[in-house]
This record gives C-alpha cells, structure tokens and sequence, in this order.
C-alpha cells in the first residue's frame, strides 16, 4: 500500500491513520511526544500547586478572589465540545468523507477559538482588575506559566489544523496525509485531557480555599 | 496488521459491515460525551452549590477528572483499541515521572 496511491470508498483501508509505514512511525512518535508533554504539564502542576496563593503582602488577590465559575464552565463546555466534533471529523476520515472531515474540522477550530477568546479576556480581566500579573507573586508566575502554556497549546493546536485544511483543501484523502489529520485530532484531545485537570485542580480547587 | 482490506471476496458486504461498525463506534463516542458532560456539571456543581467541607470536595473532583480523562484517552483518542501497547507504555511513564514530581512538590518543599 504506497501513500500516493488513489482510494475510492471500496479501496480505503480500515485503519487509514497506521496503514503505511511512515504512518506507524507518525504514530508511535506522536504518542511519545504525549508521553513527554504529561511530564511537562504535571511539573507545571508540582510548581503551580507549591506556589499557589504564595503572595508577597495582603493587597494581592488570591485564587478565590479571582476566579469566576461561569466564564471557567463556558470555556470547559466549548473545549469538551470541540474534543467531540475532531471525533466527529476522524469518523468521516475513516469513512472515505474528505468535505464532512473538513467541515468537522472547521468546528472544531471554531470552537477552540472561542475558548482562545475568553481566556484573553480572562487574563485581561486578571491583570486589569486585580492587578494580577506574571510578575506579581510566585503565585502568579506559576498561574501563567500553567494556564498560559495550555492556551498556547491550545494556539499551536488551531495553527496546526487550519494549515493542515488549507494544504489538504484540493487534494482529498490519501494515506499520506490521512494519518497527518489523526494525529493532529490526537493532540486535541491531549489539550482538552490537560484542560480537565486545569478547571479541576486550578479553578474548582482553588474555589474550594 | 493495519493493512485490514476486504476479505469475504466482496467489497461491498465488507464497506457496508465497516460502516455499520464505524457508525456504531462513533455512537459509543456520543454516549462517553454524554457522560463526560455530566461528570463536569457534578464537579461543578460539587464546588459553586453544594457547601462540602474542602476535605471532601477535592478527592472527589479530582477523582470524577480522572475518570473523565480515562474516557478521553480510552474512547476519544482509541487507547482501547488493539496495537495501543506503546501508546500505553510511554503514557503511562510519563504519569509515573509526573505524579513523583508532584508528589516532591508538594511534600519536600515548603516555605
């Protein structure tokens, strides 16, 4: 099977994302890289759990004074949303439909743009309100190297997917970009399992005190 | 292995018995949704409305997140699928390495 050949619905394999070689080695090294990103996001968690609420004197904000519940559910609820609609366009992949593919994508950018959006304000807010910033407090740095560093996962992600649309746009589906536009979906859900963590020990946690 | 093309001798009996497959897949993948959904609006709801003691509420937000993540790695990114070995290998070293840093962080270092 070569990756330049041309599928019709009867032709197209079962596992398109790990039917060629290169394929299976996009695949496993993408999973490694996964492996890495956990240590990367879990040592940013160590240091964001240590530093938490260490402020320098009593006019700082602290974590319960800053965060606000309804703007954290909008944002968790778009990304868990836009983690279905990349699922979505992986089952068109593996049914041969390059246009219902490419419109899930497009949703799915949709939607982590919005999240991009409110976590701008959010910051914004932060730093314009509460005088919170990167350089205030150890608690601030380590809040936005955490937060910040999803949402940049979260930026890189959408640049990845736009590009990956708009290079594929006239070329349909083949089993060389296939496993391409999989393991892009792959790195979606990875940002969305790290928001999970962020809304749960960030935000829920630091409303708890 | 991953090269899984028609076998019965007719292409179409297999398509339609894929798709069938597929689509029962991605209904699986609607009904963990679903579920995800519902685990997110119990953990908030835990925090914004009920009036748990700290004591409580966080070993239990923090394992209703972690069954949410073991639906999307499991279902959403197919770790439950056959060939997921190393997949699985490399993760979960990478959970060992991270839950040890955290651990540290939050017993050997103080102020």
């Amino acid at each position: 099977m070569h990756a330049e050949e041309k599928f019709t619905h009867e032709t197209w394999p079962a596992s398109p994302e790990r039917a060629t070689l290169e394929a299976k080695n996009k695949f496993l090294g993408f999973w490694l890289f996964l492996g890495g990103e956990t240590v990367l996001f879990a040592s940013l968690f160590a240091t964001y759990l240590a530093l938490k609420d260490k402020v320098p004197n009593a006019e700082q904000a602290l974590a319960k004074d800053l965060f606000e519940l309804p703007l954290v559910f909008i944002m968790t609820m778009l990304l868990l949303t836009s983690s279905l609609t990349s699922v979505y366009a992986m089952y068109h992949m593996k049914n041969f439909h390059f246009k219902k593919m490419q419109l899930w994508l497009g949703i799915t950018v949709l939607l982590g743009l919005a999240f991009l959006g409110f976590e701008i304000y959010e910051f914004n807010h932060y730093v314009h309100e509460f005088h919170h910033t990167f350089s205030s407090s150890a608690f601030g740095s380590a809040f936005y190297t955490l937060v910040g560093f999803h949402g940049a996962h979260v930026a890189l992600g959408l640049l990845w997917i736009t590009t990956l649309m708009v290079r594929n746009a006239r070329r349909g589906l083949s089993l060389y970009n296939a496993p391409k536009f999989y393991v892009a979906s792959l790195y979606w859900h990875f940002i969305d399992v790290v928001w999970v963590f962020i809304f749960t020990v960030v935000y829920l946690m630091g409303m708890v005190g | 292995m991953a090269n899984q093309q028609p076998t019965s001798g007719n292409p179409r009996v297999d398509i339609a018995y894929r798709k069938k497959k597929n689509a029962e897949e991605m209904r699986h993948q609607v009904i963990t949704f679903a579920l995800m959904i519902f685990l997110t609006l119990v953990a908030f709801a835990a925090v914004g409305y009920a009036d748990f003691s700290g004591w409580f509420v966080v070993p239990f937000i923090l394992l209703l997140a972690i069954v949410q993540v073991i639906f999307q790695l499991y279902y959403f990114m197919h770790m439950s699928h056959k060939g997921h070995e190393n997949p699985q290998l490399f993760l979960f070293t990478g959970v060992l390495v991270g839950a040890v840093t955290i651990l540290a962080f939050m017993t050997v270092i103080w102020w």
